[in-house]
């Protein structure tokens, strides 16, 4: 049969589509509501953890304004200067990409967890053909950008077509997909393209050509998030506004309406993985044309795993991905300063960050605190009363 | 509001005169003076305030309960009495209000006004937590199992009989189990694993689940809509006995004569009003169905006879297996032409779901010939068989036929949002679609605020009729309908059997499969009975009686005595 098949992955994991779409329902405003409270309850534990790190930190004294400091010091930290927000935005960058990825695989009731490894496979074919040398700046640039997204996309097919045609599932499989990628590209690029003559293993740095520009005099801000916005549009038309997106959302939402519909769910599901590795790996080639320059063969970033938060957080939309992205950027980007102002350590922002999603997971507990509007239940049909 | 039932003026002393048990007699008046001129007009359904005072006091009254949801009042006004030991059936359309009534019985909603006495003391009911230390159990139509805990975990779930403060007593809650089972006259293996068992085990393990915790009241929701007839059998026993161990039970279906033939009381609902009592000894089906409906509806199918053209659907020796493998249509043959109905009879599991699947494509065939209009279709796609003209409307209209959480206009192009005027070069024209909702549902009577809520908040004859609508209303050469009106009210059964009716008159040729054979009888001009994956027989559907179906259906035999 076409359906993919369900292996016990599937089962011992209880992800199915369901799971996966279950957050993906509901009125508009209401998750927006519903995730504006999480990001505040968010930053409520978090001003808790810091008046409690203000006591047992060096000062060692009770200050119930050390919050509202510290999330100013974020803020400054983060959108003070031309030059902060433009490190704001380079940190939301690459989380777009993968947030985006992450999202896609969603709406086709699919878990991308190997966003990551997807994104370390377009670092580094964008950061060999970014070496090419002979070619013009936007082509160079273009061409680097292109070799990212087929160097995902090929490590998002593989899972796609396990699941597809072998029934493994994707959670399983793209997690340890990530491994090999990280591994097998750190040896290569200690080893057969590495740079002679550079002090750490890496390849060598690319054509100034292929290199992102930079958009705002003295900041290093790139062109990546011009990149990165203009992809959020595209996959929300491509999800919203195409037959393709009408057929992913379907497998998504139904895969056995799919069926009845005549829509492959196997290709479907080969094709989503691939565009979700495709969107990694271009905030992989994103990042090293924009911002590193060459592939280190330790390349450890964990822009895919927070990929999945920013996912999560923004609804997997499109939009709320690239609001979700930016909110992250900004606590990224401000953390630092915060810790240098108050003496908070940085990793408060982490757990802050962690907070948020734990309640956008645990909906429930907030829909408990908006008492009046509970969701209707399935049965109680006053839409259909109402016309009668 | 006070006085509800009515308290007749006359006679206080019939009350303790009269020891009969008030099951099949008490006609309470209905509240207000236009549903009770309804009920007159009904004709059968008398009025009698005076019976209603000698009655028990009654276990569980809702007065005037009133619930409005944005745009809408879904319970307006409505009064219930429910004594002990008795079956009360809740009649009405889908989107009626019975859910939204026994959903604020269970403490799942709250009305706005009105008020609920429990054994005569008003009480507020909180949640499901507090209706069920109340006494008031529910039963819902979708089950709420842990299919990999076993019968008594399942039970006990919730309400656990501990040992010690560490470990369950799971001796003594299985001992308890047994009795219980062993009082409503069947047995149950409490170790047995839940998802193991039929659906109607599943639905004793529900019931008993809410008697574990001392429900007196007991709502079951559409108990009889995943039954076979032969396990409603069976369940109708189990309630009988518990209603005469004095259990209350609010009884809710679509099917009019198992309600006739279960309750001792029928109260009717319209549109959130409560529209008139009945007696079910005498009421008929036509009574009710139009009480529920508020107009004369035709539960016999209107149709001229059939005017047979070319043959359309030619299947020739197919066989289909089942997931697990076993051939479960075995060398099936037969032709369905252009302006006829054959409807295919039989118990539910012979092979009929196979047979359609692989008709439409969803399964393949192990051998044997599909040839539509003389061209070879044996395993094409669904998509392919769309463009040729085969309409579907698939038998689990939840899991093939909706995307529920789609808007109903997305679910109205379902199968035919890729090609013009839908979508042009890959890109969808969201006007085009919204055009063709907006042509579909005044045409299907798909009854909705707005065509872009999702099809999850449409009731299951109005989801029903949004599938018809999309199959309907495309080029047909063969229509094939699989259990087409399963669990919906009588207006929509009656609204989708003439469309079909008007589908074959259209020309098209049209392949039903139910498991109701009457509606097989009443819709089919000719009739094939599945049995054990064989078509064991083909009769004329004006002469087929009901009794010789059924001998086929029960036995395989064609050759009886006829």
């Amino acid at each position: 049969m076409t359906e993919p098949k369900t292996g016990w992955a599937d089962k011992a994991l209880a992800l199915d589509a369901s799971t996966t779409t279950g957050m993906i329902g509901g009125s508009r405003k209401r998750q927006f509501l519903v995730t504006v409270i999480a990001i505040l309850l968010g930053l409520l534990v978090g001003a808790v953890l810091i008046i409690i790190s203000g006591l047992i930190g060096p000062s060692q004294t009770l200050d119930l304004t050390l919050p509202i400091t510290a999330y100013a010091a974020v803020l400054e930290g983060a959108l003070g200067s031309p030059k902060a927000i433009a490190n704001t935005l380079n940190a939301a960058t690459p989380l777009i990409f993968t947030g985006l990825s992450v999202a896609f695989g969603f709406r086709a009731g699919l878990f991308n967890i190997g966003a990551n490894g997807q994104l370390l496979i377009g670092a580094f074919t964008a950061a060999i053909v970014g070496t090419i040398a002979g070619i013009p700046f936007p082509i160079a640039m273009l061409l680097a950008l292109v070799a990212g997204a087929l160097g995902g996309a090929f490590w998002g097919f593989i899972p796609g077509a396990l699941k597809a045609w072998r029934g493994a599932h994707e959670v399983v499989t793209t997690i340890m997909l990530n491994y090999v990628a990280y591994l097998l590209l750190n040896l290569l690029a200690s080893s057969t393209f590495k740079d002679q003559g550079a002090t750490f293993p890496r390849t060598p740095d690319i054509n100034p050509a292929a290199a992102l520009p930079i958009i705002l005099a003295d900041t290093r801000l790139h062109l990546g998030i011009v990149f990165a916005l203009l992809t959020a549009v595209f996959v929300w038309f491509l999800l919203f506004k195409t037959t393709l997106g009408f057929e992913i959302r379907t497998v998504g939402a139904n895969s056995s309406a799919a069926r009845y519909a005549g829509i492959r769910p196997a290709f479907i599901t080969v094709l989503t993985m691939s565009i979700a590795g495709a969107l990694a790996g271009l905030g992989g080639g994103v990042e090293i044309l924009g911002i590193t320059k060459n592939y280190p063969a330790e390349f450890l970033v964990s822009y895919g795993f927070d990929g999945i938060a920013v996912a999560l957080l923004g609804r997997a939309h499109p939009f709320g991905v690239v609001g979700a992205a930016l909110l992250f950027g900004v606590m990224r980007a401000g953390a630092g300063n915060m810790q240098r102002q108050t003496d908070i350590p940085v990793d408060i922002i982490s757990i802050v960050q962690g907070v948020i999603l734990l309640f956008v997971a645990a909906q429930v507990v907030i829909e408990r605190l908006l008492p009046r509007v509970r969701p209707k239940r399935r049965e109680p049909t006053p839409a259909s009363a109402a016309a009668a | 509001m006070s006085e509800v039932p009515s308290v007749p003026p006359a006679d206080p002393s019939s009350s303790a005169d009269a020891p009969t048990p008030p099951e099949g007699s008490i006609m309470a008046a209905a509240p207000d003076p236009a549903t009770a001129a309804a009920d007159i007009k009904a004709g059968g359904m008398t009025i009698d305030p005076a019976v209603a005072a000698r009655a028990t006091a009654p276990s569980l009254e809702m007065r005037a309960i009133t619930k409005r949801f944005p745009g809408v009042v879904a319970n307006d006004h409505i009064d219930l009495t429910i004594r002990p030991g008795e079956i009360h059936g809740l009649l009405g359309e889908n989107g009626a209000g019975k859910s939204t009534l026994m959903n604020i019985l269970y403490g799942l909603l709250t009305p706005d006004e009105g008020e609920i006495l429990l054994d005569g003391a008003p009480v507020v009911i909180a949640g499901p937590a507090d209706a069920i230390a109340r006494g008031i159990g529910m039963v819902h139509q979708h089950f709420m199992l842990v299919p990999v805990f076993s019968v008594a975990e399942n039970i006990v779930l919730g309400n656990e009989t501990m040992a010690n403060p560490i470990f369950l007593d799971t001796h003594k809650a299985e001992g308890r189990i047994r009795d219980l089972a062993a009082q409503l006259g069947f047995e149950i293996d409490p170790d047995a694993k839940v998802g193991d068992l039929s659906v109607g085990i599943q639905q004793r393990i529900e019931i008993l689940k809410a008697l574990y915790r001392g429900a007196k009241v007991l709502i079951l929701d559409e108990p009889t809509a995943v039954l076979t007839p032969q396990e409603t059998v069976e369940i109708f026993q189990v309630l009988r006995r518990l209603a005469a161990e004095g259990t209350s039970i609010v009884f809710i279906s679509h099917k009019l004569y198992e309600v006739l033939e279960i309750a001792d009381t029928i109260t009717v609902i319209r549109r959130g009003r409560v529209v008139g009592q009945a007696d079910p000894k005498t009421a008929t089906e036509e009574e009710l169905a139009e009480m529920m409906v508020g107009r004369e509806v035709s539960l016999v199918v209107d149709k001229g006879p059939a005017h047979p053209g070319d043959v359309v659907l030619s299947i020739d020796g197919v066989e289909v297996a089942d997931d697990r493998g076993s051939v479960v249509v075995d060398g099936i043959s037969f032709e369905v032409r252009a302006g006829e109905i054959f409807g295919i009879a039989g118990v539910a599991g012979n092979g009929q779901d196979e047979f359609v699947e692989a008709l439409n494509g969803l399964r393949k065939t192990r051998a044997g010939t599909i040839s539509l209009a003389g061209e070879d279709i044996t395993n094409h796609s669904s998509r392919d068989l769309s463009e040729r003209g085969v309409a579907y409307v698939p038998g689990d209209r939840q899991r093939y036929g909706l995307v529920l959480t789609y808007p109903i206009e997305d679910n109205l192009v379902l199968t035919d949002y890729y090609h013009a005027p839908f979508s042009r070069y890959g890109v969808i024209d969201e006007k085009a679609i919204a055009k063709r909702a907006a042509e579909l549902v005044p045409k299907f009577d798909i009854r909705t605020p707005s065509s872009t809520v999702p099809a999850s908040t449409l009731s299951g004859g109005n989801q029903q009729k949004v599938i018809v609508a999309r199959e309907f209303s495309r080029p047909l050469k063969l229509l094939v309908a699989d259990q087409p009106t399963r669990g919906i009210d009588v207006g929509s059964i009656e609204f989708i059997h003439k469309q079909i009716v008007a589908k074959r008159d259209a020309g098209t040729a049209v392949l039903l499969v139910s498991a109701e054979l009457d509606e097989v009888l009443e819709l089919s001009d000719r009739i094939g009975v599945m049995y054990r994956g064989k078509l064991v027989a083909i009769l004329d559907g004006a002469e087929a009686e009901k009794e010789k179906v059924g001998l086929i259906m029960a036995t395989g035999q064609a050759e009886v005595s006829a």
